[in-house]
């Protein structure tokens, strides 16, 4: 998968648990959870739905490392390119 | 004869509109099964019925709105002779004052049951309009409609026909009955306040190493283990878990833990976390999950918004350092949490940074003082200092 492909896999899946987000609006660049106004139960299902579309394994101890989406992108991109 | 009422899903709700019957005339109905959906002023909620036996008449319509008491259907205990049935609309406190429709389309006040006359200029110009002539007052001879008469009713009616209730509407409702809820509160309950600053190092280390022995779906947040630890203490504080009610509080023995969740198109829904002093960590986590999930799918049950004999608020994930709650009567606690935070932590002569989290409560005090909450919350703190026995 490019970089696109997993933006919009990640997108789709924020959609799924906030449905009132502007995808046009977001900025990739900036800390997601402000953005978006997602708790930490949003939070881990969102984690859980990237986990399961894209059969990808997120340890806890990584949660920190994903601050924005442009964050996430390349931490599925890594994971996905090391299988 | 069972009358199956509308209940009051929480002490903010007066009223409801049936949207669906889940069971039928000759159906039979078991405890615990729902058997009707009732929009609220929050949410559609699915009630159930606390009694059994087979459905004798459906007396409630969908569409109906109606007040919390009202008799919506009625039950045949089990080998019970089937009765006359009643009129549609029932009431509590009127069993049998349906209200009757109306005796004749409305007109000119006290004006007579004959034809009405109305000039043909007035009549061209309310259908141009598209106007209801029923609702004009005709001040021409013999109370006759006339132009003049339809030009100054088209003046004052709206620009448009109401229209059915939007989701900003629905807001606007929810609003209000949480302002006439906190306002009841507010105004009845002497409420105090307590908080304690509770070191969470320990606890939050022992989720990580719990969570990372668990598959992702099934990893713990450390809300649920605020949760579980909130039923436990209140199982050594029962004067902060039930009712004030009549003048007197009565404890509840189980302890339901009423959850403020926030929705997404804004507004607050409190649904309770069943019995949840004898839940595990683990069950609380996925009730919990599913409860979170239900309330923003509009799909809740009337257990849960009714049965809450204490709520929890956390609002941690918003950043605020400290809740200072409002009550939600009959209710007699609310324990509230705030951000988990590394902060400078002085202990033993020493200073250290640790991952922190602001407790409090506020309680009523025509049933605790403020000397039992501090230690409420002391339980709490001691709780959260050893985790691994909180799994259970």
């Amino acid at each position: 998968m490019n970089t696109s492909e997993i933006r919009a896999v990640a997108l789709t899946t924020l959609l799924s648990i906030a449905p009132e987000v502007e995808a046009d609006a977001l900025r990739g660049d900036r800390p997601l959870r402000s953005q978006v106004d997602l708790d930490s139960m949003d939070w881990l299902n969102f984690l859980l739905g990237l986990h399961e579309k894209l059969q990808v394994e997120i340890p806890e101890a990584d949660y920190a490392r994903l601050v924005t989406l442009d964050d996430v992108v390349a931490y599925l991109q890594r994971k996905l390119a090391a299988r | 004869m069972i009358e199956f009422k509308l209940p009051a899903l929480g002490s903010d709700m007066d009223a409801g509109t049936l949207l669906e019957w889940k069971v039928g005339v000759g159906d039979t109905v078991k405890k615990g099964q729902v058997v009707a959906i009732v929009d609220t002023s929050k949410a559609a909620v699915e009630i159930e019925s606390w009694q059994e036996g087979t459905v004798h008449q459906l007396i409630a319509e969908p569409g109906q709105k109606m007040p919390v008491g009202t008799v919506m259907a009625t039950l045949l205990e089990a080998g019970a002779a089937a009765p006359a049935r009643v009129g549609a609309g029932a009431t509590a406190a009127a069993p049998a004052a349906a209200p009757p429709p109306p005796a004749a389309a409305p007109g000119a006040a006290g004006a007579p049951a004959t034809r009405r006359m109305i000039s043909p200029a007035a009549r061209k110009h309310a259908e141009e309009k598209g106007m209801d002539l029923d609702r004009v007052t005709g001040t021409g001879p013999h109370g006759a409609v006339t132009l003049d008469d339809v030009e100054r009713a088209a003046a004052a009616q709206p620009a448009a026909a109401p229209e059915p209730a939007r989701p900003s509407d629905r807001s606007a409702d929810m609003r209000k009955t949480i302002a006439a809820a906190m306002s009841r509160s507010k105004r009845e309950i002497p409420h105090y306040y307590v908080a304690e600053d509770i070191p969470l190092a320990q606890a939050l280390a022992w989720l990580q190493a719990a969570n990372g022995a668990r598959p992702m779906a099934e990893r713990l947040l450390p809300a649920a283990l605020l949760l579980k630890a909130v039923a436990t203490a209140l199982q050594r504080y029962p004067e902060l878990n039930g009712y004030w009610r009549d003048g007197e509080f009565r404890a509840e023995q189980a302890i339901h833990l009423g959850v403020a969740i926030s929705l997404r198109q804004g507004g607050l829904i409190a649904p309770a976390l069943l019995d949840a002093g004898n839940k595990t960590l683990t069950q609380l986590m996925q009730e919990l999950t599913d409860l979170v999930k239900r309330t923003r799918a509009g799909s809740l049950r009337s257990s849960e918004m009714s049965q809450a004999t204490v709520t929890v608020t956390n609002l941690g994930d918003q950043g605020a350092q400290t809740v200072f709650g409002v009550i939600t009567p009959p209710q007699v606690a609310l324990v509230g949490f705030g951000r988990v935070a590394e902060r400078p932590w002085a202990e033993n002569g020493g200073l250290k940074v640790l991952p922190v989290v602001t407790a409090s409560l506020a309680a009523d005090h025509r049933v605790s003082d403020g000397h039992r909450g501090a230690l409420f919350l002391r339980e709490l703190n001691n709780l959260l200092q050893r985790p691994e026995d909180l799994e259970t």
